[in-house]
């Protein structure tokens, strides 16, 4: 009995009070968002893939692309193409690593608003995504030049910033494309499966589809946004191509993303 | 202060959580007792604003937690010591939480020195942790922001004895500087040590909640004498339940003083009489939650 009474004794001290504190800056979210992409091994891994790839294929079409093809557009292409997988890849595991590490329990008590962590995920990305991009149009530069000079040819610059633009737009819907499938699979391998299926084996598999069924070949662009927003990489788009790039994107980008979010808000945190 | 009214969650097919209501209050350790699958976890998930209730509410200090503008600074959430990113350093996992409060950045070695944590394994990936450093990393975390409310998941889960020692300390300190500490357990001696109150729940519902000296009075008193049989009938005599165990105990509902007084008017010695603390806890928790125990077992 002694402990029991022990507590009925002990005085019990008032709750202490103090001022409510200020909320938590949007700025600070995106910033630690940005940290927790680049603090494990593989993220961190992930992002150096970024500048390695972009070396090893401007080493690539130096040593390989005949010499009077040297030009800046086919650095560009070379460093572009890994990049549109590398990006997404960036962006699902932003997402799903929350829920594969669990880490979500420890982010969303912090953070009881998972919009606003959300938004913050892909403030984040797209910032890693211009940062990427600008490191790869960097090292084509050098590549470009250094490739013209070895091969005595005049340096192209075949690249408008038009065209500069619509490629960035182009990497940027992919990370929102990985971001989607991210909120909506909340699971690290199932969404860059998804991705994967989306980015490499969709394409393929619509081809005999394209190629038998002429009406699917007319309208494809409306129907197949990955078909659509691949015009963005090579520029000079049309008025039609833009309103492709519009309609499609509503059914793979814009619907899927919505139901994701809902579900991500709505879900439990286990 | 915690304060939960007509909390329920239901899940397709079964209620995890049904009509639960309690107080924490400040100042005082307050012990979720429940066998494994109760909804202990599912109520305290509902509290941080994880598990969205079906009916009821949970508010800390009177707000909602997701209406607390930085709950770091306001409450201290371990809710799972395993799920963190098992790549990150112990060290980083905290930064994190620091930089998302908004504290100085000397707060995460404070920290990693009030848990115990020596900087070369602070260092390491949490991957490489054993159960009980990760609970002293969540412990950390929850920490951090110096917050008056503690929600505490099993904290106790995988320390050593002088670990779990150690966290006892930490948590009374806490609460008799005025903080709010709700821990849950199945481990009912480290309850009963540490707990001034206790809510007990059993598939979904609140069986019991009161102090401890409440709930453990009720739970009655041991006594034991060279003549167990004079002493059954005597108290049996004055219209209380006795029961004799094969080792000679004697346990009643009755409390201490009446029995010394039942064994002085028999004139009989007592070898040992106490209140059934220890096995009196354990006995009103399988009593108490016999329905909801798997192995059905019976108080």
């Amino acid at each position: 009995m002694t402990s029991a009474t022990a507590v009925l004794e002990r005085e019990v001290p008032a709750a202490r009070t103090r001022p409510t504190p200020a909320p938590i800056p949007m700025t600070r979210i995106v910033g630690v968002e940005l940290r927790k992409m680049l603090d494990t091994r593989s993220g961190f891994w992930l992002m150096m893939s970024v500048g390695i790839i972009a070396v090893l294929a401007t080493a690539a079409t130096l040593v390989f692309a005949p010499r009077d093809e040297l030009s800046y557009g086919s650095f560009a292409g070379a460093i572009g193409v890994p990049m549109t997988i590398i990006l997404p890849m960036i962006a699902v595991l932003a997402v799903t690593s929350e829920w594969s590490q669990r880490t979500g329990l420890t982010t969303f008590t912090l953070v009881p608003h998972r919009g606003r962590v959300i938004a913050a995920k892909v403030g984040a990305t797209l910032l890693v995504g211009v940062v990427s991009i600008a490191i790869a149009f960097a090292v084509g530069a050098v590549g470009n030049v250094a490739g013209s000079a070895i091969a005595d040819v005049p340096t192209t610059w075949d690249i408008s910033l038009g065209n500069a633009a619509t490629i960035f737009l182009g990497d940027a819907l992919g990370m929102l494309m990985g971001f989607t499938l991210g909120v909506l699979i909340r699971n690290s391998p199932g969404a860059i499966v998804g991705y994967f299926v989306y980015a490499l084996v969709l394409p393929i598999a619509l081809e005999p589809l394209a190629a038998y069924q002429h009406w699917f070949r007319d309208h494809r662009g409306w129907l197949d946004f990955n078909f659509a927003s691949t015009t963005l990489y090579d520029g000079g788009l049309s008025g039609t191509e833009w309103a492709q790039i519009a309609v499609s994107g509503l059914f793979w980008l814009v619907l899927p993303l919505a139901i994701g979010l809902r579900l991500v808000l709505r879900s439990e945190v286990k | 202060m915690i304060t939960v009214e007509s909390l329920t969650r239901r899940y397709a097919g079964f209620t995890a959580v049904d009509n639960v209501s309690f107080t924490a209050l400040p100042g005082r350790v307050t012990g979720f007792l429940g066998p494994n699958g109760a909804g202990k976890s599912t109520t305290m998930r509902v509290m941080v604003g994880l598990t969205v209730p079906t009916s009821g509410t949970a508010t800390i200090n009177g707000e909602r937690f997701a209406d607390l503008p930085n709950p770091g600074l306001e409450v201290g959430v371990l809710l799972d010591a395993s799920a963190q990113h098992a790549g990150r350093t112990g060290r980083e996992i905290l930064t994190i939480a620091q930089r998302t409060m908004g504290l100085p950045s000397a707060r995460v070695d404070q920290m990693l020195h009030r848990v115990s944590l020596t900087g070369s394994e602070a260092d390491r990936r949490v991957r490489n942790y054993s159960l009980g450093m990760r609970q002293r990393l969540g412990i950390a975390t929850a920490l951090i922001g110096d917050p008056d409310v503690l929600i505490l998941d099993e904290p106790a889960n995988g320390l050593d004895p002088a670990g779990i020692r150690w966290m006892r300390d930490l948590l009374r300190e806490y609460a008799d500087q005025g903080g709010t500490v709700l821990l849950s357990s199945h481990l009912l001696h480290e309850i009963e040590v540490i707990a001034d109150d206790l809510v007990v729940i059993g598939n979904g519902r609140i069986v019991a909640q009161g102090t401890k000296a409440e709930l453990l009075a009720a739970a009655g008193t041991v006594a034991r004498t060279p003549n167990p049989l004079v002493l059954v009938t005597a108290l049996e005599r004055t219209g209380m339940t006795v029961s004799l165990s094969p080792d000679g105990a004697i346990r009643t509902d009755a409390d201490p003083a009446h029995v010394g007084q039942a064994a002085l008017a028999a004139g009989i010695a007592l070898t040992e009489l106490r209140s059934a603390d220890s096995a009196g806890l354990e006995e009103m928790f399988l009593e108490l939650t016999a329905e909801s125990q798997r192995e059905g077992a019976a108080a």
